[in-house]
């Protein structure tokens, strides 16, 4: 029973790891219905920015941390605006493969600036467990599930309490007649770009001290947060949360008490969950289902 | 001088030119009806002056030539355009659609929202509820609602009536013209119901296909044959 509340707990961090590029995915998408395929390449980025200013200047890791954020949403904001925006009238396909050819770049990009060497990443948490009713727990695994929990809550409350969250919305679900009220959709079609991109940085550094950091870190976790983004339903800013949990909850499990997956096929196991959602429920858990005339 | 003034005004959607060198002029405090058939360019007029429709030739708004400006620049100068289908979003709150309203305004929204109160009764007491599970004349009562909520100098009514019942609709006109009259709001509608447009406005142009066929009072236009046998059905 121990060991099942230590794994449940480790696949919780996980999982809000998962949850917080999950929701990153699913702030793009719900805007402009576009999956950010580069959205594991720039939250990698920004952890080697984040790397950089703790390991070669030196900087406090909570300091670096929000330093971080601050330039990763400048850069979402930045990519959405150089890149995106010429081509925001073109077909979703465009648009894909530009933040397919967004992957090469910042894959490219990060391993010129820093090499493919394998770095160490301090975590932001002392590596010790707290005992709760004599199960020890990891510190890193609650920092991480607190931190995720933490800025989706000041996220939500951005969205529902602000002003520029009310618009940000608004854009989202009928930008034509955000325009007539005055909203600048494409500014905010930018911000939740850097709100997306900020995300995932969170991810990546939160990812960096359980892997290593190198330029190919994420990208398994892309397929993991691809996976949540579905199970919880693709436009579900909650859904994307709780699939993430779920995911990350279930995947420990399988991979500990079911021995052919192992910790091996845990990635087959999370591509077959993305099949079997989209043939048996389309809309995810939490997401809507759209009739479309045929 | 007039608060908006359209000369020569053309609009294209895509290789289709929908309006042909519009001119009309609306003054301050007035209430101005745009008619006819299907097609004939009223939406698209509308959509001219917003911006929401790529157009060429002089708009002048408030003394400003409104060039290419966008419609988030439009809406900023004090033109509130309640689209056709109304706009309203259905997933938000009708509390939100409101604040939505009064985007371009700093400050708080709250006095405006109580505001909107003395019009519209019934909204202070759903502002929780979301925008698509109202009736589709509150639907309109909302669009007309959210667009005062930026004290807009010109309001552009695109059909108000479509859909609704005729009760409905006079309900709906009479709130306008006591905005009118209380406040002194300026009102371009577009309307496919004559009848009800003449009464209201003091002025009306009738279009056909894209171009000003007939202008002049209401009072002229009723008594003119032939709008009175194309859009009055007498």
């Amino acid at each position: 029973m121990t060991e099942f509340f230590q794994q449940v707990v480790s696949g919780l961090a996980l999982g809000a790891i998962y949850a917080a590029l999950a929701l990153a995915l699913v702030l793009i998408h719900r805007a402009t219905g576009v999956i950010n395929f580069a959205q594991g390449e720039m939250a990698m980025f920004t952890t080697y920015i984040a790397w950089t200013l703790t390991t070669n200047h030196g900087w406090d890791k909570w300091l670096a941390f929000a330093a971080t954020l601050v330039l990763a949403f400048i850069g979402g904001v930045a990519i959405q605006r150089t890149v995106i925006r010429p081509i925001e009238r073109a077909s979703i396909l465009t648009i894909v493969i530009v933040t397919i050819g967004l992957v090469l770049i910042f894959n490219g990009a990060a391993g010129w600036i820093w090499t493919a060497e394998v770095r160490f990443f301090p975590s932001l948490f002392p590596n010790d467990t707290i005992s709760v009713g004599g199960v020890a727990i990891s510190v890193i695994d609650l920092g991480t599930i607190a931190v995720v929990l933490v800025l989706v809550a000041l996220l939500w409350a951005f969205f529902q309490f602000t002003t520029i969250g009310l618009a940000l919305r608004a854009s989202a679900l009928n930008p034509d007649a955000s325009r007539l009220v005055g909203v600048r959709v494409g500014w905010m079609l930018a911000i939740g770009w850097g709100l997306a991109a900020m995300l995932g940085a969170v991810a990546g550094i939160l990812t960096a001290p359980t892997t290593t950091l190198d330029p190919t870190m994420m990208q398994a976790i892309l397929i993991y947060a691809f996976a949540a983004a579905v199970l919880g339903g693709i436009d579900s800013p909650f859904g994307a949360v709780a699939g993430g949990l779920l995911l990350g909850v279930g995947l420990n499990l399988v991979g500990n008490y079911i021995d052919f997956v192992g910790a091996d096929l845990r990635l087959p196991v999370a591509l077959l969950i993305i099949l079997v959602v989209l043939l048996v429920r389309p809309a995810g858990l939490f997401g809507k289902a759209i009739a479309r005339r045929v | 001088m007039a608060l908006l003034e359209l000369r020569d005004v053309e609009a294209r959607y895509g290789p289709v030119r929908a309006l042909q060198g519009v001119s009309l002029a609306v003054d301050e405090g007035q209430i101005v009806a745009v008619l006819g058939a299907n097609g004939a360019g009223k939406t698209t007029t509308l959509r001219a002056i917003s911006g929401t429709v790529r157009r060429s030739g002089d708009i002048a708004f408030a003394g400003k030539k409104l060039g290419r400006r966008g419609p988030e620049a439009v809406a900023k100068l004090g033109v509130a355009h309640v689209p056709e289908g109304r706009g309203t979003f259905s997933e938000l709150t009708v509390e939100e659609n409101l604040r939505l309203g009064a985007y371009t305004r700093r400050g708080s929204s709250e006095a405006d929202i109580r505001r909107m109160g003395v019009y519209f009764p019934w909204i202070e007491e759903r502002l929780g509820q979301h925008a698509g599970t109202l009736s589709g004349g509150e639907q309109q009562m909302l669009a007309l609602a959210r667009a005062l909520m930026s004290h807009p100098r010109l309001l552009l009514l695109d059909e108000p009536s479509l859909g609704l019942a005729p009760l409905v609709t006079r309900e709906i006109f009479r709130i306008v013209v006591e905005l009118n009259q209380e406040e002194g709001l300026t009102v371009l509608v577009v309307e496919q119901n004559a009848a009800i447009a003449l009464e209201v406005a003091s002025r009306a142009y009738v279009l056909e296909v894209g171009e000003v066929a007939v202008s002049g009072t209401s009072d002229e236009l009723a008594r003119d044959e032939s709008v009175r046998k194309s859009y009055l059905g007498y």
